[in-house]
């Protein structure tokens, strides 16, 4: 009997750590399946950040290394300039790429680093359980914004791929979305082709992915999802940037 | 010996690197020890390497981590407030055992202080700037040709043990300019870094870099694995010069810049009758006790020279543990002691 459908080889067999609903793990299996179909798992270096994804280095197949808070951008340079033929790929979250780590990830576009970041925008801190993150929507209650995001004391949700893409040296910068089938499908294209940007050395790659986090939402999976679709997309429109008719 | 040429302290220092093997140079600028930057921005296309003004010092240390990862001699410079910024990335590599380079050409502080010469980075250096149980060695070169000779030793010690090393100079040291005699080809430590991160070719089992061990048993045992490997740092690169200690009336402890100007005061002592040594640390850690203690007995006391409100002092006191006083004089700011103030304050210890 043919096999259609398993575990792609870039993953390693193991159980994932996230809450349930969380759609880190889907995004993994993405990043995997584009190693696998593009063949790159033996010179692919992944660079983990801070946040629930910190230990994804052992999930990955690949060479891994693991960054301080908002250092991944800086990190991954360090190791494509070792290592200009290596594939490099960081992993961050939003309080990691747009809190702590705004001057890594916008000068490492700018340098237009040959590497691809997959930047997972929940609009909250997950791992240390729901504070407020720069993507947190106006008016959304978290742990440190108990009476919702106001705009006049805690300023506005930060829209980073918009930013990032009017740096010459950032090329490809598109945002996704999981909140649904069609929208996953999207989110593989724009994965694998910022990978193909990177492999064609044409610069600094970026793929924004909307992604739930029920646990720090307080909301059920499924709801998390209709969530992304009502609420997060009207701030976070989804689309290419930057980069759609690179010829990769 | 092969060449002999006139440079400026902080020009040595990348000179030395790119002998040393070094292809990978991250900084950021500040007063005053830019010149490495701009040595190895020049010079670093020469030899096939990467040089990159990062946007901070904070990515700088970063990407030395990064690179250090992927298994390159790399390293990174800066001056005091700029090491204060690059403390977070010291304790991340120091755990996660990668070897790199970290040059302090210390100025005045505290805060963004001065840019004069000072030696107020002694704790920062040798007792853990960063945070958590983490040692690195940290060299003190006192001369152009030492910073050049002790640059090199740097990444083999770095490579050897699979550890951060800093070089700490202050200001005079990286701005004067002196002779410096480089070796035809330099010995270097050929380490086996099948750990890095490389790419598997899928030939081998994935390798992880990571400075984070979320359970506590098995991050007390990286920890005991890391005091494990400084005890034997300790046994072995204790570094030390003693000069005329063998019936010194008073022996100074001093190091960097700081230990020229007591050799002259010796010679000045001298022509008084008094007779001074010196033992100049050029390990700062791992500290060289075991030479204060062999002649712990000789002199009527000890003196500390700083550049700073005492801080090797403790070191010297507990190398000495008690067996004799030791007595301090240091200068602040970026001012310097004169000889005299010196050998004045020496003749105060012996009234």
């Amino acid at each position: 009997m043919a096999i259609v459908f398993q575990r792609p080889h870039a993953l390693k067999e193991t159980q994932l750590h996230y809450c349930p609903g969380c759609t880190h793990g889907i995004v993994h299996r993405l990043v995997a399946e584009v190693i696998d179909e593009l063949d790159i798992e033996g010179k692919t270096i992944g660079v983990s950040p801070v946040g629930c994804a910190y230990n994804n280095y052992l999930y990955f197949n690949c060479d891994m290394v693991q960054a301080a808070h908002g250092r991944a951008p800086a990190v991954a340079t360090g190791v494509k300039r070792v290592h200009p033929e290596n594939v490099v790929f960081t992993y961050q979250g939003d309080g990691d790429l747009a809190s702590i780590g705004t001057a890594e990830i916008v000068h490492a576009a700018n340098r237009g680093e040959k590497i691809t970041t997959i930047f997972i925008n929940n609009a909250i801190y997950g791992m240390t359980s729901g504070q407020m993150a720069p993507t947190t929507l106006l008016g959304q209650v978290t742990t440190t914004s108990p009476f919702g995001r106001r705009a006049e004391i805690e300023g506005y949700p930060i829209n980073m791929s918009e930013m990032l893409a009017t740096l010459k040296g950032a090329v490809f910068v598109e945002r996704v979305s999981m909140h649904d089938i069609k929208n996953i499908k999207n989110a593989k294209k724009a994965i694998k082709k910022a990978f193909q940007v990177q492999q064609a050395g044409l610069g600094f790659s970026i793929v924004e992915v909307l992604s739930s986090c029920p646990t720090n939402w307080g909301i059920d999976p499924t709801k998390s999802l209709k969530w992304i679709e009502e609420k997060m997309i009207p701030q976070y429109p989804l689309g290419n940037f930057k980069g759609k008719d690179l010829e990769v | 010996m092969g060449e002999k040429i006139l440079m400026k302290g902080n020009e040595a220092i990348a000179e030395a690197a790119l002998r040393a093997g070094c292809r990978f140079y991250f900084g950021y600028p500040i007063t005053p020890q830019t010149e490495v930057a701009h040595y190895f921005a020049k010079k670093m296309g020469q030899y096939g390497g990467t040089f990159i003004q990062a946007e901070s010092e904070i990515a700088a240390m970063n990407m030395v981590y990064g690179a250090a990862s992927a298994g390159a001699r790399c390293m990174t410079s800066s001056s005091s407030p700029g090491i204060s910024l690059k403390q977070e990335a010291i304790s991340y590599a120091a755990c996660a055992e990668l070897p790199a380079v970290v040059v302090n050409i210390m100025r005045a502080g505290p805060g963004l202080g001065g840019i004069q010469a000072a030696q107020g980075d002694y704790f920062q250096a040798t007792k853990g700037g960063g945070h958590g149980d983490y040692r690195m060695v940290v060299l003190a070169p006192s001369s152009v040709q030492e910073l050049y000779e002790l640059t090199v030793e740097a990444f083999n010690i770095a490579d050897r043990y699979r550890t951060l090393c800093m070089i700490v100079g202050d200001g005079m040291l990286g701005q004067m300019m002196e002779g410096v005699e480089f070796k035809d080809k330099e010995e270097l430590f050929q380490a086996d870094k099948s750990w890095a991160a490389t790419g598997t070719k899928m030939e081998r089992e994935h390798n992880y870099i990571t400075s984070i061990y979320i359970e506590p048993d098995v991050l007390e045992k990286h920890n005991l694995k890391l005091q494990e490997k400084y005890r034997t740092i300790k046994e072995n690169e204790a570094r030390v010069e003693v000069y005329n200690c063998e019936d010194a009336d008073v022996i100074v402890a001093a190091y960097g810049t700081v230990s020229r100007i007591i050799k002259n005061v010796i010679k000045s002592a001298a022509e008084e009758g008094i007779k001074v040594g010196l033992i100049k640390p050029i390990t700062l850690w791992p500290f060289p006790t075991e030479a204060f203690e062999k002649y712990a007995d000789v002199p009527k006391a000890f003196l500390s020279v700083e550049l700073s409100a005492g801080q090797m002092i403790e070191d010297v006191r507990l190398a000495l543990n008690g067996k004799k006083p030791v007595h301090f004089h240091g200068r602040m700011g970026g001012m310097v002691p004169t000889q005299k103030e010196i050998l004045d304050k020496i003749k105060d210890i012996l009234k």
